[in-house]
């Protein structure tokens, strides 16, 4: 058996503040560089920014549940809408999808950790700390209110006189961060820790598809981190990059912004469709439907997704080659996807189906991310597009392919792994209730936005008035109450959700070891894993390794069951590596993120606060470089049995 | 900078880790490629706002007014010479000579101030030949795109001094040359990325 009891007391580095000794109690999670315990944390964070996210939609869909609104005034209405796109995209689905890939992506390559441990805790304290920087703003002096694309001129301080959009920009430059380091982690990962046999073309497609993504946050998270860095140098030191009274083209912040908000929009929702590409096999009790096209057309949204930015723009004059390219790029970059589309319909096709709460979340991302599929294809054609722009109907499709797509993904993956990482059952009735409440709930709001964008309902108009709102079935009125009304249900539903895991965590159901039959590499552990995921790294031989490792094919081509879950378990620990060494605990990681937001904020208040916030920055990085990764053996505390073993970070 | 400072330190996960590695690459020497890649779209849309931004000076000075082709020319050069310099430390890291490595780390420090000098002196110069950073769109994206790359270096001769500092007193964790290797290739990325901006800003036209 392992030896990690051992690695809980490494010490000394750099003399000065030496190494985390104690890791039970709060310390056990604050100086982790654990995987697991890095990944439960970021979907805590995300968890609590999607109810900050929704809390803000609901007072949205409140003001515009009658005519002349009053909840909010113009400006804080202006406020409310910025920032939940904002948490909803950089501080729920960014780190949600950012948490499953760093719990599941080494479990399922079967690797220990990740290629950075320390880089990872670091990445996830620069997103919390970023998250609750832009949050701040709120408490002085108002919140970033130009809308989450903030076009110039909104961004200006004539318009935005608050510190909120410096909050905005800066809050955005730290999680930028976060996911830089987090993509190059991730890919390093990917790519170099897989177990023995374990090639490309064997990985589970959630895997896949966050590679896909990891690639295009490297790639597309630098464009936006020029672009907030001219925008802040424009508002704090006196540049004009974006204004054109001084000869500026306020159409670079357009390009710059969606160069890296169109591939942005695939990091959102490819996690997802790897997710329910693991659901979907499993309970279909089939395997996935030409699981090369789904891989290779995951790859071809990655690339395609580069060309087609400029589509946010066909109302800004771009002249009529660009348009013309970009709307064919557009209607080609639907082909990839709607492979996938029908790739999953052929996964259920003749599957011995069973409708748990993960599996209807699933079919429900392929129903109602194929509704905004389509209105995204409406957007393609340009004169069309042209009328749409800014409307309602814009708010329709995107809350189509991000609620009804990426988010229902996510839940899928609640269900389906509850069990693995936490070794407790969700329950299935309530989250039956979960389902239906927010599928009911995000058709009713969603829906009708179709109908008030079509009728011409600007998106960002704060309220709106009776006597303009028509007559007759298309009035504006009856649907956008419909809407609000769909909206307190989607929070209902959202409701179950929580209800459902404070009672599981409560008196939930113990999860059997393998409780779906499931088919990949992650549920070859215990559930939870263990600290060192696998007690020996196993080979793999096929794609759905667990899968062919509990059946086989008998004399008449039948799928025979030739081991048990419980049995396949066995046979990896009875083969235990003998020593384990798992990356030692940190410091530096917390420190030196928490330099981050100090600098930042000392950006907007106080040079001499920037000057303190580098001086911890730089004092961490030397702190860090100085400290090995993993702890030497004399570097325990007590001294290890004397045992040289090490290097597991880096099997395979 | 946090990303090649880890490299330091998770180097020694990987010192023996090549062979082991399902590319055959280090995970840092990966990581550090992926990081460099990364850094070509950063400056891709620095320079791209250069370009767009070059001419329009408004009422300040235009580039041919106020640019130096002649010092800028020399300092250029003298940072050219440090990638010389540097693959020099890198070849006497793998020959484990540590008393060449730490020369040479020396005199590529030494080259790169000399360049962020003639930076600093450059600016100022600009500066009072009336070209602050709001004067004009071309003033400011000059400023941005030239600083950047500036700060860039600054960070290359940190990790240079604190590298030569460990090496002296024994404290690299984990393969010595391969450390060395990893700040050479940020170096040299970071004096490649100057010939493109030198081109463009000096050599062709606005």
């Amino acid at each position: 058996m392992a030896n990690i009891e051992n690695f809980a007391t490494p010490s000394s580095a750099m003399g000065a503040l030496k190494r985390p000794v104690v890791t039970k109690g709060w310390r056990e999670w604050v100086f982790t560089v654990d995987h697991k315990k890095l990944g439960i944390m970021y979907m805590a964070t995300a968890m609590f920014f999607f109810l900050v996210g929704g809390l803000e939609a609901v007072l949205i869909r409140l003001q515009l549940a009658l005519p002349d609104g009053k909840i909010l005034n113009a400006d804080l209405y202006n406020q409310m809408f910025t920032m939940h796109a904002t948490t909803m995209v950089f501080l729920f689905v960014m780190p949600m999808t950012a948490g499953f890939a760093n719990y599941f992506i080494p479990l399922q390559i079967g690797a220990r950790d990740v290629a950075f441990p320390r880089i990872n805790a670091f990445s996830f304290w620069a997103l919390l700390f970023g998250g609750l920087f832009i949050n701040l703003s709120w408490f002085l002096g108002g919140a970033a209110d130009g809308g989450w694309f903030m076009y110039a001129p909104n961004s200006g301080p004539i318009f935005s006189p608050s510190h909120g959009v410096d909050f905005w920009a800066l809050g955005l430059q730290i999680t930028g961060i976060a996911s830089l380091a987090g993509a190059i982690n991730l890919i390093v990962t990917i790519l170099n820790m897989r177990a023995p046999g374990m090639k490309l073309m064997r990985m589970p497609i959630f895997t896949w598809m966050s590679l896909v993504v990891q690639f295009l946050l490297a790639f597309a998270v630098p464009v936006i981190t020029v672009a907030l860095f001219l925008l802040s140098f424009q508002r704090n030191y006196g540049a004009t990059f974006f204004d054109v009274a001084s000869g500026a083209d306020p159409l670079l912040w357009q390009h710059l912004f969606w160069i890296f908000g169109h591939p942005e929009v695939y990091i959102l929702i490819l996690p997802s469709f790897g997710i329910i590409s693991e659901v979907l096999p499993v309970f279909s009790r089939k395997p996935l439907f030409g699981y090369p096209f789904v891989v290779f057309s995951g790859a071809a949204i990655g690339f395609v997704g580069w060309g087609v930015w400029a589509h946010h723009m066909f109302a800004s004059g771009l002249g009529p080659v660009s348009v013309a390219v970009f709307s064919i790029s557009t209607m080609a970059i639907a082909v990839p996807t709607g492979v996938k589309i029908v790739n999953w319909t052929l996964t259920l096709w003749g599957g011995k189906l069973w409708f748990t709460t993960a599996m209807k979340f699933a079919i429900g991302l392929i129903v109602l991310f194929t509704i905004g599929g389509l209105s995204g294809v409406t957007h393609s054609v340009a004169p069309s597009d042209t009328q749409q722009t800014d409307t309602y109907y814009i708010v329709a499709h995107f809350h189509y392919v991000l609620f009804g797509g990426a988010v229902l993904g996510l839940f899928s993956g609640f269900y389906y792994w509850w069990p693995k990482m936490f070794g407790k059952m969700l329950n299935e009735k309530l989250g039956s209730w979960n389902f239906w409440f927010m599928v009911i709930g995000l058709n009713m709001t969603f829906g009708p936005m179709h109908i008030l964008g079509l009728q011409g309902q600007p998106r960002r108009m704060y309220q709106w008035t009776e006597n303009r709102a028509g007559e007759g079935f298309f009035n504006l009125a009856f649907w956008n109450l419909v809407a609000s009304i769909g909206s307190l249900i989607l929070v209902i539903g959202v409701f179950f959700f929580l209800v459902n895991v404070f009672i599981t965590a409560r008196s939930g159901k113990v999860s059997p070891l393998d409780p779906w039959g499931a088919r990949s590499l992650e549920w070859m552990t215990s559930n939870p894993p263990k600290e060192h995921n696998f007690d020996s790294i196993p080979t793999v031989r096929h794609l759905d390794e667990f899968f062919h490792r509990k059946y086989a094919e008998d004399a008449n081509g039948q799928m025979q069951q030739i081991a048990t879950a419980e049995e396949v378990l066995k046979q990896l620990e009875d083969n235990a590596d003998a020593h384990i060494h798992m990356p030692s605990p940190s410091y530096w990681p917390i420190v030196l993120a928490f330099g981050l937001p100090i600098t930042a904020l000392g950006v907007i208040y106080s040079v001499p606060l920037a000057i303190f916030g580098g001086v911890i920055i730089l004092f961490s990085a030397f702190g860090w470089a100085l400290e090995p990764s993993t702890a030497p053996d004399t570097d325990f505390d007590p001294p290890s049995s004397g045992d040289t073993s090490k290097d597991v970070v880096h099997v395979g | 900078m946090w990303f090649t400072l880890d490299n330091l330190a998770t180097a020694h996960d990987t010192h023996e880790g090549a062979a082991h590695s399902s590319t055959g690459l280090s995970n840092v020497k990966l990581g550090m490629w992926l990081f460099l890649g990364t850094e070509c779209l950063l400056f891709g849309g620095l320079i791209s706002t250069y370009m767009l931004y070059r001419g329009r000076v408004g009422t300040g000075p235009r580039p041919s007014q106020v640019f130096d082709i002649p010092f800028t020319s020399v300092s250029s050069f003298v940072l050219l010479m440090s990638s010389l310099t540097m693959v020099l430390a890198v070849s006497s890291a793998h020959k484990r000579d540590d008393k060449s490595t730490n020369l040479w780390l020396v005199i590529t420090a030494l080259l790169g101030a000399t360049f962020v000098g003639g930076q600093v002196y450059e600016f100022t110069a600009f500066y009072n030949e009336g070209m602050g950073f709001s004067t004009s769109l071309f003033s400011s994206s000059f400023y941005v795109l030239t600083g950047f790359h500036g700060v860039h270096v600054t960070v290359g001769l940190i990790m240079l001094l604190a590298l030569r500092g460990m090496l002296k007193n024994n404290k690299v964790p984990g393969s010595r040359a391969e450390t060395v290797e990893m700040i050479g290739l940020y170096w040299h990325f970071v004096d490649i990325v100057w010939i493109i901006i030198f081109t463009l800003i000096d050599l062709i036209p606005a």
